[in-house]
């Protein structure tokens, strides 16, 4: 009895039936008075994580607070439901949570027959390799025969392999459980070279004796575009996360940072600026927040640029570059659709 | 005639020869009697100037756990200072910090109600114990999660680190020996029924490793309850492990069970003691006290166990140092951590082995005389 409908589950879940629609979620979530947010659940360094303090914090954490100021006026109007990688998914279909928001790859197949939809991009990662000064490599197209630490059984491992295949080298690869093992193995000299998502080696290499001895070579060889998902069919709610998202993008290319957000939206006489903090124009009604949405989103969270150096970029331990995450007018990915 | 003997007179006692006591000879006996065993004490010896020299100037000498931040440590030495910083996290998890005395309040609660069962006079034991296994939950849910009369409310994702670690085993153990005493007993009944079902559950539960059942309860349930129904991750968590210890245990008591011999049984019927009283009087205080190693080592292996509800996205002991493994502010100190972790892990478990060689010493279980 209990086996049948354990694979009566099982049969489910592989048909991409997405069981149990919640109702629309904003009213849910105005009820209830919080954001049910789905996070990391053995965290990620820069990400999600929980302080010395108890809080979480991050970037993926940023953008859960974003909405929670955006609907409550309230940073910490946020629970967090701590998720692992195969659990997220069903916590998102069956209502248990709001937002995942925990370094999920945006994939065509997740995006239809999860049932998910994506709503943005708050970060563009992509497989790299880390390799020691020592070895004189400048690229990773120079790797033929190397031996390859990986971490079993993610798209990292697949991704190598078709790399490899591609440019028609040779590789070793040393596979292993965890990140820690990986890295104690890359340490210890068993292989040469050491590959994960771009973001988790730098996070990587801050964990090596001698960092400095260490290079991350310029190859990014997959995409792996991480954002917050919600449920398929739930628009009103995607707006939210999107616009919310859009609000700390669309500030820091405005120039507009938590110091300075209260007195531009007093003295500025852009129209566009004027529009984006609620002066002109009652945009936020469109999305079903209060017109002020970005100017409290700002003041409390940061511009996308503040959220992403605090918690990754160089205010941080990790020290990631911008890279793919720069503004579009700075050669990076990220651009907000106009606030109008 | 008088013959003169000699008064007797007893000759002085004299000490030992020096090679067979003293730290010499002590030596000589344990560790240089043969060639063989003078090579190897050599070897071992050798062995640990290899091994704790650098063992101890890392956890030790070179260590650090002045500060607040890692940037006071270097990678010669330990860095306890993670460990001091995050020592709440890794007792209570998330439990907010202005309430962890409702979680020590428990623990004292626990320990007080248990006082009973070690007290010679009491008679009733048996009905203490089962009183205690279910007021106990309702005073645990009540203090720990409160939400009444003041009391801040305090969700069970938050509860973590070692307490979580300890509520799991704690429950998993009260409830694995009823459970496991009722299966075996169903187990080898005479009605097909009950004795089918019980075979059934055993068998599914011991064919399947808990971390499918824990998989399960996680994944899957979710699905089959209406929107925004749910039951508590803890709480699905805590059934989940209780029936599979339950079903390891039935077979331990099993074992037990069968190591009396017919002649017991017998004699009880002859007695005219009803099912139970014989069961209850005769056979398993006999059964039980011969398998108690058996049910230890459920219990310890349980207690490891527990840390597989990290799937779950509970954060016992294990769960919680991988989340401070993985903060910014202490990246690259998780051989600490984990160090941590594991010698609590350790306590626990070689206290329940000793507490178990004490119980049988007590009931003398081997067969010594």
């Amino acid at each position: 009895m209990r086996l049948s409908s354990l694979l009566g589950a099982c049969a489910l879940v592989a048909l991409g039936a997405t069981a149990a629609q919640a109702g629309p979620t904003l009213d849910a979530v105005k009820q209830k008075g919080f954001v049910q947010c789905g996070t990391n659940v053995s965290g990620l360094p820069g990400f999600a994580s929980v302080n010395n303090e108890n809080q979480w914090s991050g970037l993926d954490i940023d953008l859960c607070k974003a909405v929670a100021v955006a609907l409550f006026n309230d940073p910490n109007a946020v629970k967090y439901t701590p998720l692992n990688a195969k659990e997220r998914f069903t916590a998102l279909q069956s209502g248990q949570i709001d937002i995942l928001s925990r370094n999920t790859t945006n994939t065509l197949s997740r995006d239809t027959a999860l049932g998910l939809d994506f709503p943005v991009i708050n970060y563009y990662d992509g497989q790299g390799f880390m390799a020691k000064k020592a070895l004189g490599v400048q690229s990773a197209l120079e790797l033929d025969g190397a031996s390859v630490c990986v971490q079993a059984g993610t798209t990292t491992e697949l991704n190598l392999a078709d790399f490899f295949r591609a440019n028609n080298m040779n590789y070793q690869g040393v596979v292993f459980e965890n990140n820690d093992e990986v890295l104690a193995a890359y340490d210890s000299g068993r292989c040469d070279v050491l590959t994960t998502d771009a973001s988790g080696l730098y996070s990587t290499r801050t964990k090596l004796q001698n960092p400095d001895d260490h290079m991350v070579l310029p190859e990014i060889i997959s995409k792996e575009p991480l954002g917050p998902a919600v449920r398929h069919g739930d628009n009103e709610w995607a707006d939210i996360v999107r616009w919310s998202f859009y609000a700390m993008v669309q500030a820091e290319e405005f120039g507009i940072t938590s110091e300075n957000v209260e007195q531009i939206a007093e003295e500025t006489q852009n129209p566009d600026i004027q529009r984006f903090l609620g002066k002109l124009d009652e945009l936020g009604a469109g999305v079903g927040l209060p017109n002020d949405f970005a100017v409290q989103i700002v003041k409390q969270i940061g511009n996308y640029g503040e959220s992403f150096e605090r918690n990754v970029g160089m205010g941080s331990t990790l020290k990631i570059e911008r890279g793919l995450n720069a503004l579009w007018t700075d050669g990076g990915l990220q651009y907000a659709m106009p606030f109008r | 005639m008088a013959t003169d003997i000699a008064p007797h007179a007893t000759a002085a006692e004299l000490p030992p020869p020096r090679t067979s006591v003293g730290p010499l000879a002590w030596l000589k006996q344990n560790l240089f009697a043969t060639p063989k065993d003078t090579v190897l004490t050599i070897l071992v010896v050798l062995f640990l100037l290899w091994v704790v020299p650098p063992l101890l100037r890392w956890a030790i000498f070179d260590a650090t756990i002045s500060g607040t931040t890692r940037d006071v440590c270097t990678f010669d030495g330990a860095c306890w200072t993670v460990i001091k910083m995050r020592f709440g996290q890794l007792i209570y998890g998330l439990y907010p910090p202005e309430a962890r005395w409702r979680v020590n309040l428990m623990a004292v609660l626990v320990v007080l109600s248990l006082v009973p069962l070690f007290l010679p006079w009491l008679k009733q034991k048996l009905l203490y114990g089962a009183g205690v296994l279910i007021v106990m939950p309702i005073v645990a849910s009540l203090i720990l999660e409160g939400g009444w009369g003041g009391l801040q409310q305090v969700e069970t994702n938050l509860w973590g680190g070692l307490f979580l670690t300890l509520l799991i085993s704690f429950v998993g153990i009260a409830a694995s020996l009823p459970i496991g005493i009722l299966l075996a007993l169903g187990r080898r009944s005479n009605m097909p029924i009950i004795k089918a079902l019980c075979v059934t559950l055993i068998e599914i539960v011991r064919g399947v490793p808990l971390i499918t059942v824990l998989f399960m309860a996680s994944v899957m349930l979710p699905l089959f309850f209406p929107p925004g129904w749910s039951i508590d991750k803890l709480t699905r968590a805590l059934i989940g492990v209780s029936i599979f210890s339950g079903a390891y245990m039935a077979e331990v008591i099993r074992g037990g069970l069968q190591a009396i011999p017919k002649g017991q049984y017998e004699a009880a019927n002859a007695m005219g003691l009803s099912y139970w009283q014989s069961m209850g009087l005769i056979i398993l205080p006999q059964a039980l006290r011969l398998v108690i190693p058996g049910i230890v080592n459920t219990f310890i292996g349980l207690f490891k166990d527990t840390s597989l509800v990290l799937i779950m996205g509970l954060y016992d002991l294990l769960g919680i140092a991988r989340m401070i493994v993985a903060s910014p502010e202490w990246l690259g100190r998780s051989i600490e951590t984990y160090v941590a972790a594991g010698f609590g892990f350790w306590i626990f478990c070689y206290a329940m082995s000793r507490y178990s060689q004490r119980l049988e010493r007590k009931l003398h279980t081997g067969h010594k005389h």
